[in-house]
């Protein structure tokens, strides 16, 4: 078999390396070689993907190799079905980003290039280190999805911190060094729990008379009940503040605001699904009595979290802030689907992730490329754009939309799996979340009118239309998301067998309908 | 007394569909081809591009014509047409799949036929507009979802179109973006449908939590295994994405503004099909409300509270399209009450088409008047003008009579069914949703007649310098078919069609049981009589001294109410928006002081105190490392601990 995801991981971190050895007077080699890596990546984990068998064993592509063989410790990857839908996202988001970040890093190549750009920075910024961490976050980012041992889990979940921190910290916005400290103050907060967590884990499997971190042997073992209270708890947390889930979201907003456009696409988009990721990979099939019990009080805070974050981000004026928002909105519905205990809420947390990849990037991105023009990330600085830009102002409503869960668009069909799922158990939860649909509507409309209608401020006459390059890095994020929305099966069809098997896990079935009348044969 | 035979059959199957009807995925694919090659073409299609749109609108109608021709000719009168598997997950499986039925063949028909005159109107009407192609794109791209609205053959298919048709109007009432009036209308179109769709996912949700399914075939096959309460539930909840979307009590206020968009889109989105679509799902989800009786009398008496605030606004407008579009409020109301009535399902659909007819034909001339007048709506500004723009004259005449009910105009017919169907209710109900069927008729007869007299006769109140002139025959052509579709649409859907009985595989049979509450003759009369009272009292009110152009101010307190919509608007404002704009501020306030402070204590005092936290933003890197470092030494320790201890 081969060993894809080895691969996928090293591919990136030998184009890092290549990164770092382009000469500094040559910037555009460093891109270039960057975006060729990122490409190749894609092309590989399409061919990953098309060597996946949704119908297999639950862990494909699997290798185990002994690390530090005295605690059980192993070099073991492996993707199911959950994992796989992941890292494509990843693939297919770090070129976007690195396309889309070309003149992040030395906006002066663009001035110089006759288009306008923000002011020359107040310092000279490495570009090829940009790209080099870019590349880096993606070996560190596939390496957590595809991790099956819980300790190389929890070592790519710090080690990721790393290269962000770096983006964020030296290459964001006015106030980057706050946000990018308060970023890792919360990411380490959350890590140390996390490690006391996996440590405790293993002391429980040692109990039961093999210690180890191995996620196959874990799911075997059955913990104590206050140990799995306990153990949950230190997993969900970390989670939670990852995700982020309402209470544990503030530092979302300020990362995102500050953070470089590509860096926040990748943050929202990608780091933060870690935390939904381990929900469903690690909270639920590990300590399932806990999550059993301790899944009302989950829901509870999903949906706060609905209408909490878009309620907030109504209040915003801040672009970049009010988009980090509606992620902590998106991010409720996204935890009511892991834990609402159905396949279609799970199946469609799962393709939500997805989709919220997709959406988002593409919502940030274009927030980036009007911040670009506009010099400044007011919303209120705004007004008429649609009239000098049309294109732009097209793909931002484009991306609200999908934002907003338009039917037709792949993050409907998230959506409504997660809600109908839901409402299968929890109905008022499912109502209550249903709402927040009216509350997505106002922030994406009231942001649309406010920036992009009603009459053209003077500052903004000559404001240009979306460049090529701008165009071909959000444009296959719209298409995707247009494709998915009336074909997502080949999403689903990979899902829903992992999702099943962690229903297994949990030990829940899913509800049968509850007034079919059983004379009559069922249609579908 | 009216009867209504429920759908008998326990279970419901659609035949697969062969022949000509195996490709009626071309009818949504047409017209959305033609929007995308408008939108993605760019300038380069801006001159062909409008041509193509009305091109694939008509070759959508063509085709609809042979696929109903098709249907009439067949026996099993439910084709459907299974197109891939659309949401396969587990025990939530929905398929991609259309269904062509009397109801969907009667509405693509109609889309498609009225949709391709008013293309066709506003290659004239658009005509010098620099974003003539991208009105056109949303133009088709309107027609494709209503299309997939009306052919979807699952809850969630309609949903998809239900949304599509949304969009397309949100961006055709915002076409004008740079007017802040229009944007602020198109998005207040959008926010009250999504309060509406509100109620069509929450309905979608129940059907598959109860029954499995929300397939039509499904969810209508089992309907009878429904408990009494989930039933109602379900209706009720459908009621709210139907006044949602049609512009119904409580959510009406939002189609007077969408009049901001272009006149041909007031004509085709905001009167003949879009707004109509509510109605469609109610009869649709007929074999739901065959088994709630109660959900079915709230859509009466939704229908006949929104024709009252429709009737009595429409009386106070000096606009001549917020007339017309509180006009349309009303009318829906009456298919509303009638949709809700067991057994007359089939004469609010018949409303529904000549209401089709007459109020684009409306729209449209008054489109033509605005078009001649440099884009004056205040009808205060307009009079005489049946000298100068003849055919417009003629064309708004016929809607105008099609409306009140002349026969042998269309509206006769259809509305004096309703009349009749809400009295033969019997009881109270009957007589109250029939009387203020009776007296509406007499109000709308009064308004309309009001709107013709400011618009074509009495003294020239024109502003200086304007010109009056009759439109192009690209555009008249268009209203006069729509006016000869005024005038005998009625009858000839009535008694040469013979639509109740067409339709009656998805709407049930409508049966003659008993005598009438009043006979046919003397309803009819009576209706003539409150109908030429209301033209009376108009022409006495306005035809005998000159208008002035300002409006009166020494007026009754309802015209007061009437002009500030009743007070609608208001109420939305200081219950919702108000309220809603100091929770977000507070919670904008709280969020950055409260849970982020707590948590910034925390996180300082976790790191030992503030200075501390200094600190760590300062060197912060050297900091990590020694973090991550520590972290590495307790986790060797522990694990050492517990190899030791096992």
């Amino acid at each position: 078999m081969t060993p894809w995801l080895t691969i996928l991981g090293i591919v990136p971190l030998v184009g890092a390396v290549a990164v770092g050895a382009t000469p500094r007077r040559s910037p555009l080699l460093a891109k270039q070689i960057a975006l060729v890596t990122s490409l190749v990546v894609l092309l590989l984990t399409l061919a990953m993907c098309v060597d996946f068998e949704p119908k297999g064993d639950r862990f494909q592509f699997v290798q185990k190799h002994d690390w530090i063989s005295s605690f059980g410790v192993q070099y073991a990857v492996g993707a199911d079905g959950i994992a796989l839908v992941l890292i494509a996202l990843v693939a297919v988001l770090v070129p976007v980003v690195i396309l889309a970040s070309w003149y992040d890093a030395d906006p002066e190549a663009e001035s110089s290039a006759g288009t306008d750009g923000p002011p020359v920075p107040e310092r000279k910024r490495s570009v090829k280190t940009f790209f080099a961490l870019l590349l880096v976050l993606e070996t560190m980012m596939i390496g957590v999805f595809a991790a099956t041992d819980v300790f190389l889990f929890y070592v790519f979940f710090e080690a990721m911190l790393i290269p962000m921190y770096f983006l964020i910290g030296s290459y964001g916005g006015p106030k980057r060094s706050y946000a990018a400290v308060k970023f890792l103050l919360y990411s380490l907060f959350g890590g140390l729990l996390m490690l006391a967590a996996v440590i405790g884990l293993y002391v429980a499997s040692a109990r039961q008379g093999l210690g180890t971190f191995e996620f196959d042997k874990l799911t075997q073992m059955e913990f104590s009940h206050s140990t799995q209270v306990l153990l949950f708890l230190g997993f969900f947390i970390a989670f939670a503040i990852k995700a982020p889930l309402f209470p544990f979201h503030t530092w979302l907003p300020d990362a995102g605001a500050e953070a470089p456009i590509g860096g926040a696409v990748l943050l929202v988009g990608v780091l933060d699904k870690v935390g939904t990721f381990g929900f469903l990979r690690y909270c639920l099939p590990l300590f399932p009595w806990a999550a059993r019990e301790l899944a009302p009080l989950v829901i509870t805070l999903c949906v706060i979290g609905i209408l909490y974050g878009a309620l907030l981000a109504m209040g915003q004026k801040d672009l970049k802030r009010l988009v980090s928002y509606t992620s902590v909105a998106h991010f409720g519905f996204i935890g009511l689907g892991c834990f609402a205990f159905t396949t279609q809420a799970q199946t469609g947390a799962v393709l939500y992730m997805v989709n919220h990849g997709l959406s988002t990037g593409a919502l940030f991105l274009v927030v980036g490329f009007l911040v670009v023009r506009g010099r400044s990330r007011l919303v209120g600085d705004y007004s008429g754009i649609g009239q000098v830009a049309p294109v732009l102002s097209g793909v931002f409503l484009v991306a609200g939309l999908s934002s907003l869960a338009l039917p037709g668009l792949s993050t409907f069909v998230s959506e409504f799996l997660v809600l109908v799922g839901t409402y299968q158990r929890y109905q008022v939860a499912a109502i209550l979340a249903t709402v927040g649909i009216i509350f997505a509507a106002l922030y994406i409309l009231l942001m649309y009118q406010r920036t992009m209608q009603g009459t053209l401020s003077a500052a903004h006459e000559k404001m240009r239309d979306l460049r090529l390059r701008e165009v071909l890095a959000v444009g296959p994020l719209l298409a995707l998301m247009i494709v998915f929305g009336f074909y997502p099966k080949p999403l689903t069809d990979i899902i829903t067998p992992a999702v099943t098997h962690t229903m297994e896990d949990l030990g829940v079935q899913d509800p049968a309908p509850s007034q079919l009348n059983t004379a009559t044969t069922e249609k579908r | 007394m009216l009867g209504a035979a429920p759908l008998a059959a326990e279970t419901i199957e659609y035949v697969a569909a062969d022949g000509p009807l195996s490709y009626l995925w071309l009818l949504i694919a047409l017209p959305a081809l033609g929007s995308a090659i408008l939108l993605l073409g760019g300038r380069r299609t801006d001159k062909w591009g409008p041509n193509l749109a009305c091109a694939m609108t008509g070759a959508a109608f063509v085709y609809g014509l042979i696929s109903f021709l098709d249907l009439r000719g067949r026996a099993e009168q439910s084709v459907d047409l299974h197109l891939f598997s659309w949401i396969p997950v587990a025990g939530f499986h929905v398929d991609a799949g259309l269904l062509f039925d009397p109801l969907s063949a009667t509405f693509v028909l109609l889309i498609t036929g009225v949709g391709f005159l008013i293309h066709v109107y506003s290659l004239g009407y658009m005509d010098g507009d620099p974003r003539k192609r991208i009105f056109f794109a949303y133009l088709n791209l309107f027609v494709a979802a209503m299309l997939l609205l009306v052919l979807g053959d699952s809850f969630l298919a309609l949903y998809v179109g239900w949304e599509g048709v949304g969009l397309a109007s949100y961006l055709l009432i915002a076409f004008y973006f740079y007017r802040p009036t229009a944007a602020t209308a198109a998005k207040k179109a959008f926010i009250a449908n999504r309060v509406g769709d509100v109620g069509l996912s929450i309905a979608i949700m129940v059907m598959f939590a109860a029954l499995g399914t929300t397939s039509f075939e499904g969810v209508f096959s089992n309907a009878g295994a429904l408990t009494a309460g989930t039933a109602t539930a379900i209706g009720l909840l459908l009621l709210l994405g139907a006044c949602g979307k049609s512009g119904q009590f409580p959510l009406q206020t939002w189609l007077p503004d969408a009049m901001e968009g272009p006149t041909p889109v007031s004509a085709l989105i905001h009167a003949a099909t879009m707004v109509t679509a509510g109605v469609y799902l109610i009869a649709r989800a007929t074999p739901i409300f065959d088994h709630t009786e109660t959900a079915a009398l709230v859509v009466s008496i939704i229908g006949a509270i929104t024709l009252v605030i429709g009737c009595i606004i429409g009386c106070a407008y000096d606009d001549i399209k917020k007339v017309l579009a509180y006009s349309t409020v009303s009318q829906i109301g009456y298919m509303f009450l009638a949709v809700g009535i067991p057994g007359a399902g089939a004469f609010a659909i018949l409303h529904l088409l000549t209401h089709g007819f007459f109020k684009a034909c409306m729209f449209l001339s008054a489109g033509s008047v605005m078009h001649g007048m440099d884009d004056q709506v205040d009808m205060r500004r307009y009079g005489g003008l049946r000298k100068y723009m003849p055919v417009t004259y003629a064309c708004m005449g016929a809607g105008y009579l099609a409306i009140i009910g002349l026969p042998p105009f269309a509206g006769f017919f259809s509305k004096d069914k309703i009349i009749e169907s809400a009295y033969d209710l019997g009881g109270t109900r009957g007589w109250v949703l029939g009387t203020v069927a009776l007296l509406g008729a007499g109000v709308t007869a009064f308004y309309m007649t009001r709107l013709m007299v400011m618009t074509f006769f009495g003294n020239e109140r024109w502003t200086e310098g304007q010109h009056p002139h009759e439109s192009p025959k690209v555009m008249t052509v268009p209203m006069v078919l729509l006016a000869v579709g005024s005038l005998v649409s009625g009858f000839g859907l009535l008694y040469v069609v013979d639509l109740p009985q067409w339709l009656s595989p998805v709407l049930g049979h409508h049966e003659e049981a008993g005598p009438h509450t009043i006979s046919v003759v003397v309803l009819t009369a009576l209706t003539l009589v409150v109908v030429a009272g209301g033209v009376a009292g108009a022409v006495y009110a306005f035809g005998r001294r000159p208008v002035p152009t300002t409006p009166p101010v020494a007026v009754t307190p309802i015209t007061v109410a009437a002009r500030k919509n009743l007070y609608f608007d208001s109420l939305n404002e200081s219950l919702l928006m108000r309220p809603g704009q100091y929770l977000t501020r507070a919670l904008v306030f709280l969020d950055n002081r409260g849970i982020d402070g707590a948590v910034n204590g925390l996180a300082a005092g976790i790191g030992g105190g503030s200075g501390r936290l200094r600190r760590i933003q300062t060197g912060f890197v050297r900091s990590y490392a020694l973090s991550m470092f520590g972290g590495a030494a307790v986790v060797v320790a522990a694990l050492l601990a517990v190899r030791l201890g096992t």
